[in-house]
C-alpha cells in the first residue's frame, strides 16, 4: 500500500469515528428545547463525516500517480537523516513538557544547545554563546516589549 | 474613493505604521531568503507579534510588509543560489540563476526588484478600483449566499491546488473543516469533539495549526534531506546593480502585461502567485521573437521580469477576495484572515463601510511596502545575502524554537505545544504523500464562518429549502460542484481514451 492510500484509510477511520460521535453521542445528548430546531450542533459535522468518507474512498480507489515536478525528492529517501529528525521532534516534546517546570530561560537555552548538538555541531563556545544570547534576548523581547508573561526561572525557585 | 484614500493616507503615514512597513519588509526579506521558509511560514511566525500589537491596521500593515518582503527575499535566493524558498519564485530561477552565474547577479536583482515593484504597484491600483466594486455587490449577499460562496471558494481552492488530485485536496479541506468543529461552538454554546480534554474546549489554535502545516514540515524536510540545504553554501558576490536603457526598454512592456494578467489570476481563489508566475513566463516566451526565445532559460531579462511582476501582482490580487468577501484564496491570505479574526476584525463587504481605515491603510501600505523594497532593500541586498551563510546547525533549532514560541504565545498553554508536534508530524507525512496542505488550513479558518452561515440559513428557511429558494445560492452551489467534478472527469476521459489506444491531444 502506498503512503497516500494509507493516509486516506486513516482519514476514513477518522471520519467514521467523527460521524459516529455526531450521530450517536451528540444526538443522544441534545437538549429537549433544541429538538424542534432545524439545525442541531451535529448537523454540520454529519455533512463533513459523509464528505470525509466519500473523498477518502475516492483517494483509495483512484490510481496512484506520482507527480513529475514534486517539491520533494523522494528518490533519495534511503539517505534521509531520520535519526536527526526524530531527535529534534523528541526535543520539541521535551520542551513542551519542561517549559513550565524549568522556566523559559533554562528550557530555551537547553533546547537551542541540544538542537545544534543533534544536528552535529561541536563548536561548544559558539553554541553556548548563541543559545545564551538568544534565550535571554527573546525572553526580554517577549516579556518586556510584547508584554507577555513568561516564567523565566524554574518553578521550584518560585519565580 | 478619494475620501477613502485620504483616510488611508493619514492612517498609513503615522510613525508607527511606517515603522511597521519598514520592519515588516526587512524581516520578510531576511527570513524569506532562507531556503525552505516560504511566506506562509514567515507570516505564521510573525502573527503572535502582530496580534500583540492590538491595532488591526498596524498589524495588517506589518504582515503585508512581511509578505512582500518574503516574496522578494524568495526571489533573491532563487536568483543567487538557485534555491527558491517558495513555489512562486521557481520561475524566477529559470533565467535569474543563469544571469547570476554569468556574473550579472546585481543586474538580475535590480530587474527582479523593479519588476516586483511595478507588479505590486499596478496590482494595488487595480485592487483600489475593483475591490470597492466587488464589495458593493457582495453587500447584497445573505447568509445563504455566503455559505454557497464559501463552498465555491473551498472547491476552487481544492480544484486548483496544484497537485492535480482534486480528491486529495477535497479530503484535506474536509479534515480542516472537521478540526474547526473541535471546541466550544459559539452557535450552540456547547463543547464538541473535545474527547474530554480541558485544553481543547477553546478549540485548536490557528497559529498552532499554521505552524504545524507550513513551518514545521519545511524545517523537518531541511533536516531530513541534507542535499536540500547544502545548496545554500555560496552567497556569491553582488556587484553592479545597474541596468542599461536598452534592457529597460525590453522589459517595460513585459512588466506591464504581466502585472495586469498576474493580478487577475491572483484574484481567482486557489490560483495564486505560483500559477501566475509560470503562466507569465510561458506567455512571454511564446510571444517573444524567435531570436529572443532562444535566450529564455539562458539568462533572458524578459524571462526574469515576467514571473517577477506576475507573482507580485498576483499576491496583491489575492487580497481582493480576502478584503471584499472575507474569503481567502490562498494559504497566505488564509493566515492573514486568521490574524484579522484574532484581532476582532471580520473582513468582508462590511469592512469597507465599518472600518474604512483598515481597508485603505492596507492599500496605501502596499505602495509603501513596494517602495521600501525598491529603495531600501535593494541597496542592502549584498549585506542581507550574508544570512545565506548562517550554518544550518544553528538555523534549524531556531526555526523550530520559533514555531514553539508562536504556538505558546497564541494559546498560552503547553498542551498546545504537544498539539503542534503532533500536527507537525502529520503534516510532514501528508507532504510526503503529496497531499496539499493549504486547503486544510483554509478549511480550518473558514470552518466557523461556513457553519455559522449554514446554520443561519437553515434557521431562516426552516430547513435546507434555501438552496432552491434563492437562485443565487443554487447557481453558486452548482458552480462548486462543477469545479470539483470537472478535473476528475477530464482525467477519467483521458484514461479511458488511453485504454482504447487513442492518443489524447495534450
Amino acid at each position: 500500500m502506498t503512503l497516500d492510500r494509507a493516509i486516506a484509510l486513516f482519514f476514513m477511520l477518522v471520519s467514521l469515528l467523527y460521524g459516529y460521535s455526531a450521530w450517536f453521542i451528540m444526538d443522544a445528548r441534545i437538549p429537549p428545547f433544541m429538538v424542534q430546531n432545524p439545525v442541531w450542533p451535529s448537523s454540520f459535522p454529519k455533512m463533513l463525516a459523509i464528505g470525509g468518507i466519500f473523498f477518502s474512498l475516492l483517494v483509495l480507489i483512484s490510481p496512484h500517480r506520482p507527480r513529475d515536478e514534486s517539491d520533494i525528492d523522494l528518490s533519495r529517501w534511503a539517505e534521509y537523516n531520520y535519526g536527526q529528525a526524530i531527535g529534534l521532534l523528541a526535543l520539541m516534546t521535551a520542551y513542551a513538557l519542561l517549559l513550565l517546570p524549568l522556566g523559559f530561560l533554562a528550557a530555551t537555552f537547553l533546547f537551542l544547545m541540544l538542537g545544534s548538538l543533534i544536528l552535529g555541531e561541536r563548536r561548544w563556545v559558539l553554541m553556548i554563546l548563541a543559545s545564551g544570547i538568544a534565550s535571554v534576548g527573546i525572553w526580554y523581547l517577549v516579556q518586556e516589549v510584547l508584554g507577555i508573561f513568561l516564567r523565566p526561572l524554574p518553578a521550584i525557585l518560585g519565580a | 474613493m478619494i475620501e477613502g484614500l485620504l483616510i488611508g493616507l493619514s492612517t498609513a503615514f503615522s510613525l508607527t505604521n511606517i515603522l511597521m512597513v519598514l520592519g515588516g519588509c526587512l524581516i520578510g526579506t531576511f527570513i524569506g531568503m532562507l531556503p525552505g521558509l516560504g511566506p506562509m511560514s514567515i507570516i505564521a511566525i510573525m502573527i503572535p507579534v502582530a496580534i500583540t500589537i492590538g491595532d488591526p491596521s498596524a498589524a495588517l500593515i506589518l504582515l503585508a510588509g512581511v509578505y512582500y518582503g518574503a516574496i522578494f527575499g524568495g526571489s533573491t535566493s532563487s536568483i543567487l543560489i538557485n534555491a527558491p524558498g517558495v513555489a512562486s519564485t521557481v520561475a524566477s530561477s529559470f533565467d535569474g540563476y543563469p544571469m547570476s552565474r554569468d556574473g550579472k547577479a546585481g543586474k538580475a536583482l535590480t530587474i527582479a526588484a523593479i519588476a516586483s515593484f511595478a507588479g505590486g504597484t499596478i496590482g494595488a491600483v487595480l485592487l483600489m478600483v475593483f475591490a470597492p466594486m466587488l464589495a458593493s455587490v457582495a453587500l447584497l449577499f445573505h447568509s445563504a449566499e455566503y455559505f454557497a460562496l464559501m463552498v465555491v471558494g473551498l472547491s476552487a481552492i481544492a480544484a486548483f491546488a496544484g497537485t492535480g488530485n482534486v480528491a486529495k485536496a477535497m479530503l484535506m479541506t474536509i479534515v480542516g473543516l472537521m478540526l474547526a468543529t473541535v471546541g466550544t461552538s459559539a452557535l450552540f454554546n456547547a463543547p464538541r469533539f473535545t474527547a474530554g480534554i480541558m485544553e481543547l474546549q477553546s478549540g485548536i489554535g490557528f497559529i498552532t495549526l499554521a505552524m504545524a502545516m507550513f513551518a514545521l514540515p519545511e524545517a523537518l524536510y531541511l533536516v531530513l534531506d541534507p542535499a536540500r540545504s547544502k545548496r545554500s553554501g555560496d552567497g556569491g558576490k553582488i556587484t553592479n546593480l545597474r541596468i542599461t536603457r536598452e534592457e529597460g526598454r525590453q522589459i517595460a512592456p513585459v512588466i506591464g502585461r504581466q502585472s495586469v494578467q498576474g493580478f487577475f489570476i491572483g484574484v481567482l481563489p486557489g490560483a495564486g502567485a505560483t500559477i501566475a508566475s509560470f503562466l507569465g513566463y510561458a506567455v512571454e516566451r511564446n510571444i517573444a521573437s524567435a531570436e529572443e526565445q532562444k535566450l529564455f532559460g539562458k539568462g533572458s531579462v524578459k524571462g526574469l521580469a515576467a514571473p517577477e511582476s506576475a507573482n507580485n501582482a498576483a499576491s496583491t490580487g489575492s487580497f481582493v477576495p480576502l478584503l471584499t468577501l472575507g474569503i481567502p484564496g490562498s494559504g497566505t491570505t488564509a493566515i492573514l484572515l486568521g490574524a484579522l479574526l484574532a484581532l476582532n476584525v471580520t473582513p468582508g463587504p462590511r469592512l469597507m463601510v465599518d472600518s474604512p481605515e483598515i481597508f485603505w491603510s492596507v492599500i496605501i501600505s502596499m505602495y509603501l511596502g513596494n517602495l521600501v523594497l525598491l529603495v531600501l532593500n535593494l541597496p542592502l541586498i549584498p549585506y542581507i545575502a550574508r544570512i545565506l551563510a548562517v550554518p544550518r546547525n544553528f538555523l534549524i533549532p531556531f526555526i523550530l524554537f520559533f514555531t514553539l514560541m508562536g504556538a505558546y504565545i497564541g494559546q498560552n498553554n503547553s498542551t498546545e505545544l504537544l498539539l503542534l508536534v503532533g500536527f507537525g508530524i502529520m503534516a510532514t507525512m501528508l507532504k510526503f504523500a503529496d497531499f496539499p496542505l493549504p486547503p486544510l488550513l483554509i478549511g480550518f479558518i473558514l470552518g466557523g464562518m461556513l457553519e455559522d452561515n449554514f446554520a443561519r440559513s437553515m434557521q431562516l428557511y426552516d430547513g435546507v429549502s434555501f438552496i432552491w429558494e434563492r437562485p443565487m445560492t443554487m447557481v453558486l452551489l452548482i458552480l462548486a460542484a462543477v469545479l470539483v467534478v470537472l478535473p476528475g472527469l477530464r482525467t477519467w476521459r483521458a484514461r479511458s481514451a488511453q485504454r482504447r489506444g487513442v492518443s489524447t491531444p495534450d
